[in-house]
């Protein structure tokens, strides 16, 4: 019995390739984009880990130079002479084929971990390999492969170490960066002993720092995780809308065949299992294609992704997936789920389906419409529920909440909306065939409603996150200008170095660009210098200043603030914070897009009387002669080092590339998420064609040609196309507006200004006509060529 | 008695309370009997095939079949009996669209586990299919369309045959060729049959012929 019933009940795919095809593929681009974006993620999270367990070394408080970037070796050896449990580490860039890498030098006798060690095989061996001439470079394999042959050096790849870092023996790395004698930092392995002589005592040039916080890096990218996570989200549901449309109406086409088998003594429960084992096996198949599209589709992504979280964070992501058995399960998971979710409405009309029910695919589009009113009134729930959570809600958590609110709300009333547009234009019509294309698209709308809110969800992600983008674009741009006003900016080794080429540039500014880790308010962060000089007053991106900000600031009066900062402690001019335990008074709050984290300005004398430790090695040059040809000088005559002079331009252009790879992920899932909504109307066009052909024949027998009926097919859906643009244009704008005053400040901690782009939706509604156009052109075609046989059963059936 | 309906009452909800359907309707069929039931739109044949059928369940009465009553079945059961010992034949045909003419004959054998490949080709042969057989059932006529239904029913050897209106949809020559050829497999089978029909001129080729009216035997 169950083999007969089974190959029935399946019997209607093999009719009916397209509509498998739809439901497969629907699963699988939802499962696809969900997993691709969980590819992602769990690639950057065991970078993360990686890069937290790798030098173990970040929780450890540090002696460094009060002065310049290092320490001779002879203080590292009076410490440990002394009795200070300390540990040395150089550390510095490294020229790759391509770009750089930071190059770690550790001693494996004392440091409390080396990469790469301890893989098995006899330790003492490893520790002999590690150090024995020429040394081993310890990398990423990708890294290692970016190392120019004239690296001297046995390349030892693992995993262990994140892309971008390399590890050596202390002796090896000092070769490599040319820092012979001299060491970065030491890092402090116990709490040194009351009985020990203090730190003054014995290396009097260096000061204590607190460990380097490297292991934020999980706290800071975590927000953009989550934006990537919603976007999958998204996709996953319009994904869904695909599934669910196949799923019910391949249900109400075979309602004749399940009412037949009950009929013929197939029980409920024969049928119900078999229904549901069906649907696990598609849900199993597409959703292991889903799998592997998503393993595609992250692969493409990641390298911009890692990009972004490189630029925007400094977090060490590799460029390539690697497959991991979390988002395997997770996007097998998510297509079973999808699965469920899209058969359920169909399960719970099989519980109630009567044996004598007729067999109404017609009845079963309408039904879809049913639920308008039902559907509208949850819709405004959800919009009303925006405020509320605006309100009443916090952070991060909020603002998805109320991103969620509005995309459903909308989605929810869409129907309705468009119904009560058409049936308007109906009224208005004067022609009989005009009133037909109104009211023919109305009776459409159900049918395909799940489709057009697919296609509302993107295009108002489309709006929103494009009008966000643009809108930090050009807030950006002109942040850059006025941050980026030196010409040229130096770095030197040393302030000896500094002291000795400044005097011999031609500049009308030195301005030097010093800052240190301090504790603001609580939470680390970094405090600057700033002189006193026109360029500032003049260019410094203030968002908010008290009275004379410039002369109180330069009189070491108080500081200025970021907005991050500003943002999550509620400051604004006139307050007073707590920087390294001392209170100072808010001056001004200044826009950062930089990062994330907390940061002060301090006058620069204020800056130096603090801390008259720091050496001053980093500067921008205020010049009247041409840039690059100063540079050009500094590094032939002064003999500094290319990448120890950069010029504005070059910076700039830098920073934008940064910002351009950003938002490269968020533009391809933008695109993507645009055609699956495309290919959801293509495929609801295409399963509803077949109860289409009665709507059409009485047309065709009253004397419209096929061609021009399936013209008007095609302008039907062109008209569903931009009433759904239309809409989804408040939509795209409030959705813009949350992720700039909401959902950024939660996540970065800075508020942009919103622009709108009106040439922008215009371009996004006319890809969004031609896709709902290019999506109907195969019904149409059909409906042109289909045969006069044909129409004329309907009317047979008719009888 | 091979299938036996005693004190049948069958009500529906209606706008103005139940609308009762049938009311104390007793009948039987012996083996190789044909009964013709006749009335007039609404006067509850239908409603009576399908609690023959064990589809539907009557409010009061007992159907048996060679002594199995209906009353105590649980659904899997009574979806036993349709799939191994009752045959029916619907006005629409109810083929399964996507199944070719050939497994739709074959179908309800295979469900009840005894398909019979050449009696399947014979009755095909009979009703003149065998040229069809490859085919979809959407290409094929009305009248063809009902011989497969026939014939599915036929096929798996079924105790009893309901069938409903069984040419209800066919012109009138072919009407009378198809119950021709199911009347003389019904014979050749040994099966019962009930079969609803407006038609009194059908009515008069089966054996007996009982007539309901607003609910009740005439």
């Amino acid at each position: 019995m169950i083999g007969a019933a089974a190959a029935a009940l399946l019997s209607h795919w093999r009719r009916h390739p397209g509509q498998l095809a739809t439901l497969v593929a629907g699963l699988a681009l939802a499962t696809a984009l969900w997993t691709g974006v969980q590819a992602i993620n769990a690639e950057a999270r065991a970078s993360y880990d990686r890069a937290a367990s790798a030098l173990e070394q970040s929780d450890l408080p540090l002696l460094v130079p009060r002065e310049g970037d290092s320490l001779p070796l002879s203080d590292y050896v009076a410490l440990r002479r002394a009795g200070w449990k300390v540990a040395p580490v150089i550390e510095g860039r490294l020229r790759l084929k391509d770009g750089s890498a930071r190059l770690v030098g550790l001693d494996p006798l004392t440091a409390p971990a080396v990469p790469g060690s301890g893989t098995g095989g006899d330790p003492g061996r490893a520790l002999l390999d590690f150090i024995s001439p020429p040394g081993e470079i310890r990398g990423h394999p990708d890294t290692l492969a970016g190392l120019p042959a004239a690296v001297e050096g046995r390349r030892v790849a693992t995993e262990a170490l994140s892309p971008g870092t390399l590890v050596a023996d202390i002796g090896t790395a000092a070769r490599l960066l040319g820092l012979e004698g001299r060491l970065t930092r030491l890092l402090i392995l116990e709490d040194p002993a009351q009985d020990l002589p203090p730190l003054g005592e014995v290396a009097p040039d260096l000061r204590e720092a607190p460990p380097q916080p490297e292991n934020d890096i999980r706290g800071l990218t975590g927000s953009f995780h989550l934006n990537l996570t919603a976007f999958g989200m998204l996709s996953f549901a319009v994904g869904l809308f695909i599934a669910h449309g196949a799923v019910g109406l391949a249900f109400e086409q075979r309602r004749g065949t399940i009412r037949t088998l009950r009929a013929l003594g197939t029980p409920l429960s024969a049928v119900a299992a078999l229904l549901a084992a069906e649907a696990l096996a598609l849900a199993l198949a597409a959703g292991a294609l889903g799998v592997g599209l998503g393993y595609v589709l992250a692969s493409l992504l990641l390298p911009d992704v890692a990009a972004t979280l490189r630029g925007l964070y400094g977090a060490p992501v590799p460029g390539s997936v690697a497959v991991r058995a979390a988002w395997w399960a997770a996007g097998l998971g998510m297509a079973l789920l999808g699965a469920a979710l899209a058969s359920a409405q169909s399960f719970w009309q099989l519980r109630r389906l009567s044996v004598l029910a007729a067999m109404q695919p017609r009845a079963w589009a309408m039904a879809q419409g049913r639920g308008q009113r039902l559907m509208a009134l949850a819709g405004l729930a959800g919009l009303a529920a925006v405020p509320a959570i605006l309100l009443w809600g916090q952070g991060l958590a909020a603002g998805f909440a109320a991103l969620a609110g509005l995309l459903l709300g909308a989605a929810f009333l869409l129907p309705l909306s468009l119904s009560a547009g058409l049936r308007a234009a109906e009224r208005a019509a004067r022609s009989a065939l005009g009133e037909w294309v109104w009211a023919d698209a109305r009776q459409q709308v159900p049918g395909l409603s799940l489709a057009l809110m697919a296609l509302l969800l993107a295009l108002a992600a489309n709006i929103g996150v494009s009008t966000m983008v643009a809108s930090f674009r050009a807030t950006f741009e002109g942040w850059l200008d006025r941050r980026l006003a030196a010409e040229l900016y130096l770095s030197f080794d040393s302030p000896a170095q500094a002291a000795a080429v400044l005097p011999g540039i031609d500049a009308s500014a030195v301005l030097p660009v010093t800052r240190t880790e301090a504790d603001l308010g609580g939470a680390p962060g970094l405090v600057y210098a700033m002189a006193d000089d026109p360029t500032y007053r003049r260019n410094w991106p203030l968002i908010e200043a008290g009275p004379q900000v410039w002369d109180r600031l330069a009189a070491g009066g108080g500081v200025l603030v970021n907005e991050q900062w500003a943002i999550r402690a509620g400051l604004s001019p006139g307050d007073t914070v707590q920087i390294d335990g001392a209170a100072r008074e808010v001056l001004g709050v200044y826009a950062d897009y930089g990062n994330p984290r907390g940061q002060a300005i301090l006058g620069l004398e204020a800056f130096r009387a603090l801390h008259p430790e720091i050496g001053e090695t980093r500067f921008a040059l205020r010049l009247s002669g041409d840039p690059a040809a100063e540079a050009a000088r500094l590094v032939a005559e002064d003999g500094l080092r290319p990448d120890q002079v950069t010029d504005r331009a070059a910076l700039k252009a830098e920073s934008r590339a940064v910002f351009e790879r950003t938002f490269a992920a968020t533009d391809a899932l933008n695109v993507l998420t645009l055609a699956v909504a495309g290919f959801a109307i293509f495929t609801s066009l295409l399963t509803l064609q077949s109860l289409r052909l009665p709507q059409v024949a009485p047309l065709w027998a009253l004397g419209l040609t096929r061609r021009r009926l399936a013209l008007l097919d095609l302008a039907r859906a062109g008209l569903l196309a931009a009433g759904t643009a239309l809409l989804a244009l408040p939509v795209g704008l409030a959705l813009a507006w949350l992720l700039l005053a909401v959902v950024n400040v939660a996540a970065f901690g800075w508020r942009l200004p919103m622009q709108i782009f009106p040439a922008d939706w215009l371009r996004l509604g006319l890809a969004a006509l031609v896709a709902a156009l290019l999506a109907a052109a195969l019904p149409a075609l059909r409906l042109a060529r289909v045969s006069p046989a044909r129409l004329l059963r309907v009317f047979a059936d008719a009888r | 008695m091979l299938l036996e309906a005693t004190d049948i009452a069958r009500r529906f909800p209606g706008e103005a309370g139940p609308v009762t359907v049938l009311d104390g309707v007793s009948l039987s069929l012996a083996q190789g009997e044909t009964l013709a039931l006749t009335g007039e739109s609404g006067s509850g044949k239908s409603t009576l095939l399908t609690l023959l059928a064990g589809l539907d369940r009557p409010d009061r009465g007992e159907i048996r079949l060679k002594g199995t009553a209906f009353g105590p079945l649980k659904e899997p059961e009574l979806a036993a009996i349709r799939r191994g010992r009752i045959g029916l034949v619907f006005q629409q045909f109810n083929l399964v669209p996507s199944l070719s003419v050939a497994q739709n004959i074959a179908l309800q054998a295979r469900l009840a586990g005894r398909h019979d490949r050449d009696w399947c080709a014979a009755l095909a042969e009979r009703l003149g299919l065998s040229a069809h057989l490859a085919k979809y059932p959407e290409t094929l006529s009305g009248g063809q369309q009902q011989r497969v239904a026939v014939a599915r029913t036929l096929a798996a050897r079924p105790e009893v045959i309901l069938a409903d209106e069984p040419t209800g949809n066919l012109d009138e020559a072919t009407g009378d060729a198809v119950l021709a050829e199911m009347l003389a497999l019904v014979a050749e089978t040994g099966a019962g049959l009930v079969m609803v029909t407006h038609s009194g001129r059908l009515a008069g080729k089966l054996s007996r012929r009982l007539h309901l009216a607003r609910g009740r035997l005439a």
